[in-house]
């Protein structure tokens, strides 16, 4: 069956090796070694493909990519929790270096001082950008940053009800939904206009910007909260905090938020990272990894996890979280891409952002049957009632090569989240304007 | 692993790598970006607008050689071999990584219309059927992003199915003594308390003490199979009849799956819930600590419970077409989107390339390395359990403590020897526990260096102990200060020269 060589580029051993093998363990077979097996149930008839060369599933994957839209051949206006922008080529150049990405979590810090000080940087940009006191080493997403965040919330106050405006992402909801049920924690959504925090409410979650393209008024929530010895909780666009003031400015007590934007793909939802930071007095509430700086046995300056009682492979059933593997490179990823961008670049970065998708909602005002339906300032995404179904418009986009905004009509009648990065040029945001207006016309 | 030049001399910068805040200069930048090609629009009012964005202001050759070098301070499966019990570091293959960068792929937005990502959407609905088929289960999700998370989905779903049928007594999750600390996390996490099953002298699951525990109160059973001894339990279908009989359910963790690819399916064997980790069985790589996936995949009873979204396929006039949907009872979103999908692809390529054969050529190689160091190091380690092992071997450094060695020391010398240490202490149950699992990706050779230092170091436990107990000695850094670290928690750049 086999030839004189290994048969699987990934499989060293060859026929002699493991005949050679076989004989210091002193079988005759390998189905030997699987005894313990019941033997009715060994080596099952699966339906499986047969096996395939390098270059023949390359091809098979591109053929399938070819079904896909992107950005090769469309521009897109779409975000809603995910967003393109310009990643820098040495993020991908440094993070696909095999002794960052094939390496295990730094239990070994003698020989992870690389992993250790990487996610040491991760934790002090977080800070930085957050102005928090203290992060952790991330979580899987924005999402389930949010959901613990909501748990530990509940474990400082001795609370177990969660207040959110009306104004998060639904699918934010649905993630702290999953996570805060269980343990009979109740989620309320209050209406961002009239946001009353009850007297028993562990927290209160806002998003910044919020669903909608927003900014909240951060220090009016921050009162709310705090007159009720709630939480203050807010999710955060990290490139937003590039322009804006931060949570950690308006005295939040938890910070989360989804670091995709920071030199991730959009690699159709993941992996991202999510970020988590609270005040020094919740430290050791936290979930998730956290790497500290000491010194070794020479007095050398090193990393290595700490606070580790709180985690599961210690306090178990009792440990903060059962999160253990994460996103570490991706929280890498994020951390060179705010080295690379700096305290200029990212302002620069927010900028384009802001002045763009202000510059595309003011085109897109003065198309007959477009309506701006909110005042309130926002980033970099905004919403527009569109003349007809958002999903008839959109189609419509896509004939012209657009992806267009994010339907929305079950919060907004007719409603449309548009998103403006950097990667819109000005030729894109006209060819949207000028479609839009085609569109409408389409419909009627 | 060097020292620096110039140490003696005084030139030498202050040990480890100069932070970035540290590096940083007004005026530097690591990164350009185009001008503003549309009119500038009016800021908001300046009380929302930041003042101060203290971050770092490095140029692009000093951020690339910063983290190159941090870089090289790592051991890897790249540069090392790395043995490291219930891990599965086995290699990953370096086009994956450009498959999961093609155009097309790595750049599509997880909420493009459905009829814009066809391609991606058939790519998880295959990925779904080849993994049914390896755990021997119905059906699958994807979306959950991490082996942990995989395990919260399984405690959910064990909860869904009893309330669903009115169950509500059931607040008990059994987990043997032996399991990962994920385990009891995630049942807590779930809203379970958790009764810990002990494992008998030969490193089953005591039989009769998971009789007397299995009760009307118990929503399931969390197993790890192998076990985390490195052990198939030979009572596994009378384990799963046992939990099914007092209405419970069996959820198999899959951290160890490595060594069953094509060998046995866990449905077949009676488990009702499987999570498998795409980053130890289906060679994507770890990360220093994730990206990972955590996919699970169930019986058909349990199928309409499943963490949101599935993939679905349907027929459009004559076409298959593919979309996602969530399950009518869904324990709900497991995270923002749709899962890792960077991570999914990978995995779907190394199911694709291995195929059927390669898979079970796979795992009978893993438990054929890990039977090969069992039986060149018994003689010098203290096997505590003596039978044949799985993927992964454990062994107890009990003869070696003896002489006030232990396995901690055993570990640090290893990496004198450009080694990863095994898991240390765990699985709890074995005292100073040094679990191995070597991987079928692992020549022979390597396997003989590794014996051979093994056996070295246990000769230095005996002749020259010292040598152990201040080891590492060819490291970037010794031995490191965690009590300090724990102490006073320094867990972010602040500004000392100030």
């Amino acid at each position: 069956m086999e030839g004189p060589g290994p048969s699987w580029p990934y499989l060293p051993n060859t026929p002699s090796d493991r005949q050679e093998m076989l004989r210091a363990i002193g079988v005759s077979s390998v189905e030997d070694l699987f005894a313990d097996i019941p033997d009715e149930l060994l080596n099952p008839a699966l339906q499986l493909p047969t096996p395939a060369a390098e270059l023949d599933v390359r091809r098979e994957v591109e053929a399938l990519a070819r079904q896909n839209a992107s950005p090769g051949g469309y521009s897109y206006f779409l975000g809603g929790g995910a967003y393109r922008h310009f990643i820098p080529s040495l993020v991908g150049r440094i993070t696909s270096r095999g002794e960052l990405a094939t390496c295990y979590t730094p239990y070994q810090p003698e020989v992870s001082q690389g992993t250790l000080q990487a996610t040491y940087e991760f934790q002090s940009l977080v800070c930085g950008l957050t102005a928090m006191d203290v992060a952790n080493a991330g979580m899987y997403d924005g999402a389930t940053a949010l959901a613990e965040a909501v748990l530990m919330a509940c474990r400082v106050t001795g609370r177990d009800r969660a207040i959110a405006l009306d104004t998060l992402s639904p699918r934010y909801k649905r993630v702290i939904e999953t996570y805060v049920r269980p343990q009979g924690i109740t989620v309320d959504m209050v209406p961002f206009t009239v946001p009353e925090v009850p007297d028993d409410a562990a927290c209160l979650v806002a998003q910044y910007p919020n669903f909608l393209g927003n900014i909240e008024d951060l220090a009016f929530l921050e009162r709310k909260a705090h007159e009720k010895k709630a939480l203050l909780v807010v999710s955060v666009d990290p490139i937003a905090l590039g322009l804006f003031k931060s949570p950690g400015e308006y005295a939040a007590d938890v910070v989360t938020g989804e670091c995709q934007p920071l030199g991730i793909g959009l690699s159709f939802g993941g992996p991202y990272v999510g970020l988590f930071a609270c005040r020094e007095r919740y430290v050791r509430q936290m979930p998730g990894r956290i790497v500290g700086r000491t010194t070794d046995s020479q007095g050398r300056t090193g990393y290595v996890l700490t606070l580790q009682t709180r985690e599961q492979h210690i306090r178990r059933e009792r440990a903060t979280s059962n999160i253990c593997t994460s996103e570490a490179l991706v929280a890498t990823s994020a951390a060179i891409y705010l080295a690379a961008l700096g305290r200029q670049g990212l302002r620069r970065v927010a900028e384009l952002c802001y002045h763009k998708a202000h510059y595309a909602a003011s085109l897109i005002r003065e198309v007959p049957g477009y309506k701006l339906p909110f005042q309130a300032p926002f980033f970099k995404e905004f919403i527009v009632q569109v003349p007809a179904p958002v999903k008839e418009i959109n189609r419509r986009l896509l004939d012209r090569k657009i992806i267009g905004g994010l339907d929305i009509s079950d919060l907004v009648p007719n409603g449309m989240l548009l998103c403006v990065t950097e990667m819109n040029t000005k030729e894109e945001i006209h060819a949207l304007r000028d479609a839009l207006a085609w569109a409408a016309r389409e419909a009627r | 692993m060097r020292q620096p030049p110039g140490e003696e001399s005084g030139l030498c910068r202050e040990s480890g790598l100069t932070l970035l805040m540290d590096q940083s200069r007004p005026g530097r930048v690591g990164a350009s970006l185009p001008e503003l090609d549309v009119p500038p629009q009016e800021l908001p009012p300046d009380d929302l607008l930041r003042r101060d964005l203290p971050l770092p202001e490095v140029s692009e050759p000093e951020v690339v050689r910063y983290f190159t070098r941090l870089s090289q301070m790592n051991f890897s499966v790249d540069t090392n071999f790395y043995p490291l019990g219930s891990c599965t570091m086995k290699y990953n293959p370096k086009w994956h990584d450009d498959v999961a960068a093609m155009p097309g792929m790595a750049d599509i937005h997880p909420l493009q219309p459905e009829e814009t990502v066809q391609g991606s959407l058939e790519l998880m609905y295959r990925l779904q059927r080849y993994i049914c088929e390896i755990a021997g289960l119905a059906e699958s999700s994807l979306s959950t992003l991490a082996g942990a998370q995989g395990e919260l989905a399984g405690v959910l779903m064990m909860r869904a199915y009893h309330l669903d049928r009115g169950d509500r007594q059931r607040k008990v999750i059994l987990i043997p003594d032996s399991a990962h600390g994920t385990n009891p996390a995630s049942a807590a996490m779930g809203g379970f308390s958790v009764v810990s099953i002990p494992s008998t002298a030969q490193g089953d699951m005591d039989l009769e003490a998971l009789s007397s525990a299995a009760s009307p109160e118990v929503a399931g059973l969390m197993i790890t199979l192998p076990s985390t001894l490195g052990l198939f339990d030979r009572h596994i279908r009378e384990i799963c009849q046992i939990v099914h009989r007092c209405g419970g359910l069996v959820y198999g963790d899959g951290a160890n799956m490595n060594a069953l690819l094509g060998k046995v399916t866990l449905g077949a064997l009676g488990f009702d819930i499987v999570h498998l980790n795409l980053h130890k069985t289906f060679s994507t790589p770890h990360g220093g600590g994730g990206p990972g996936a955590g996919p699970v995949c169930v019986a058909q009873h349990l199928a309409q419970f499943l963490p949101a979204p599935v993939v679905e396929e349907f027929r459009s006039t004559d076409e298959r077409c593919y979309r996602f949907a969530t399950p009518e009872q869904s324990i709900g979103l497991a995270g923002a989107f749709h899962g890792n999908f960077g991570v999914l692809l990978r995995a779907y390529c190394y199911i694709r390339s291995m195929g059927k054969a390669g898979l079970r050529q796979a795992s009978e190689d893993a438990v054929l390395n890990a039977n090969y160091l069992l039986s060149r190091l018994r003689d010098v380690y203290h096997l505590p359990y003596d039978r044949r092992c799985m993927h992964e071997v454990v062994f107890s450094a009990r003869n070696q403590k003896a002489g006030g060695v232990r396995a901690l020391d055993i570990a640090k010398r290893l990496l004198d020897f450009g080694i990863h240490p095994p898991t240390m202490y765990f699985p709890l149950t074995v005292e100073e526990a040094l679990m191995i699992e070597p991987t079928e990706t692992e020549s022979k050779e390597t396997l003989d260096y590794f014996i051979d230092v093994m056996r070295q170091v246990a000769k230095e436990a005996q002749e020259k102990p010292e040598v152990l107990k201040l080891a590492p000695h060819h490291t970037p850094v010794s031995r490191l200060d965690e009590a300090k670290a724990a102490r006073q928690p320094d867990l972010r750049w602040r500004n000392r020269k100030g």
